[in-house]
């Protein structure tokens, strides 16, 4: 990363794009605080971003879920480290992904598109105000991808602050805020739809 | 919203030995190899009772030594998959409670094997205790913790290596030779029965307190490491 300097307005619904390796994930990964910048700060809704934890949500590459774990379990054990004890709060993340929360099938059993979703609700049942979701879409069904990105724009319409990384722009035109655009580890642009359509 | 560590670390705990229960990767590697060294020893020497109780400490403790380094990598290897891992360090919970909860379910993994491998350590090895078996149980008890707690702290340093099961012998043997030496030591005097072990325990009872401080102080240190 060089020279990056965003600032995100709350409520707004953001999608980072970019070649490979042109530090989309990382700058996430940043924000998330699970990578050091080596330089500059880092600021979530005025406080230090590490101590601003319980108000993101991250949804990574990977679905960091336990394979051995049934989708509540999941939730369950996640839900604690964020001192959240109820479980009505969890089954509704999960159906509000479109899964059911008495499926007490392993998520070692789940298919791709289930473990994005499952993902997604462990991302969101604490209500985050700001979600960092990398690839969401990745591996999904196209009907599956159209859902989820409904349930981000009823997020957003919420008041969430979404920051997306995507390969798959075009499917968010239409409920997109602002496309930024990274190349090298530099951001290099930002634009609205809009002006992308222009 | 309180975070106590104690409360996260029982819920780590539970975890971890919910998800063992349903594996059971860490006690099936951990009793097969154990158990391999019971035979392999019994068969490789030939000895008398009183030979046998001087040198079973040091026999027992490399079994269960080595047993645990196992346990350990694979204990760590599962908040690896999927990228579990991330998802507490983003989170609120402090990195402490995650490393309690993981050293207090080896430590019963560990203590679950030393049981089950007892006996056959007795009969393979026809052992019977001249001193107290109480203070035995408390030089286990000690020792164990002390391969624990920095097990689980270099496992969680090398775990993002290349070569996570050659590092963590590396850095965790060189640290541990002086609670081994002095677990070996107690064993053996009181199997002997020829001497007191209090000086042995109560060494191992510092280097238990100061290593736990250590570890737990530079947990959240290491964990964030990139």
């Amino acid at each position: 990363m060089r020279n990056v300097s965003l600032s995100l307005d709350a409520g707004r619904f953001y999608v980072l794009r970019g070649d490979n390796g042109a530090g989309k994930s990382t700058l996430l990964r940043m924000i998330a605080g699970l990578n050091e910048p080596t330089e500059g700060r880092i600021l979530v809704f005025g406080q230090n971003h590490k101590d601003a934890r319980s108000l993101m949500g991250y949804m990574a590459h990977a679905s960091l879920l336990y394979e051995d774990f049934s989708a509540m379990e999941n939730l369950r054990f996640f839900s604690r480290l964020y001192s959240i004890d109820s479980d009505a709060l969890l089954e509704a993340a999960i159906r509000r992904v479109g899964l059911d929360p008495r499926l007490d099938r392993h998520v070692g059993q789940y298919s791709q598109g289930m473990r994005q979703r499952l993902s997604l609700a462990r991302a969101i049942f604490h209500g985050p105000s700001l979600l960092l979701l990398d690839e969401p879409f990745s591996n999904v069904d196209p009907d599956s991808a159209t859902e989820i990105v409904q349930l981000l724009a009823g997020m957003r319409n919420e008041g969430k602050t979404i920051l997306l990384v995507t390969h798959q722009a075009g499917i968010l035109s239409d409920i997109a805020d602002e496309f930024l655009v990274m190349s090298r580890g530099e951001l290099v642009s930002r634009s609205t739809p809009q002006q992308v359509h222009a | 919203m309180s975070l106590s560590i104690t409360r996260l670390a029982s819920v780590n705990l539970r975890k971890d030995l919910r998800l063992e229960w349903r594996s059971k990767d860490v006690l099936n590697s951990m009793l097969f190899f154990c158990l391999l060294v019971v035979v392999i020893f019994s068969f490789a020497f030939d000895l008398t009772v009183e030979e046998t109780r001087r040198i079973a400490g040091g026999l027992v403790w490399t079994a269960f030594l080595f047993s645990t380094v196992m346990a350990l990598n694979q204990s760590w290897a599962r908040e690896l998959r999927n990228g579990v891992l991330d998802a507490f360090r983003v989170s609120p919970a402090p990195a402490e409670a995650l490393f309690l909860g993981k050293c207090i379910g080896n430590f019963l993994l560990v203590l679950l094997l030393e049981c089950l491998m007892a006996p056959l350590f007795v009969i393979f090895y026809n052992l019977t205790s001249v001193g107290p078996v109480w203070q035995l149980i408390i030089v286990f008890l000690l020792g164990t913790w002390a391969l624990v707690v920095n097990g689980t702290f270099f496992a969680a340093m090398s775990i993002r290596t290349r070569n996570r099961e050659l590092m963590l012998p590396l850095l965790l043997l060189p640290v541990s030779i002086p609670a081994v030496a002095s677990m070996v030591l107690a064993t053996a005097e009181v199997l002997t029965g020829e001497s007191s072990p209090l000086l042995q325990i109560k060494f191992l009872a510092v280097y238990c307190v100061v290593f736990t401080t250590a570890c737990f102080l530079l947990f959240d240190t290491v964990l964030n490491a990139e």
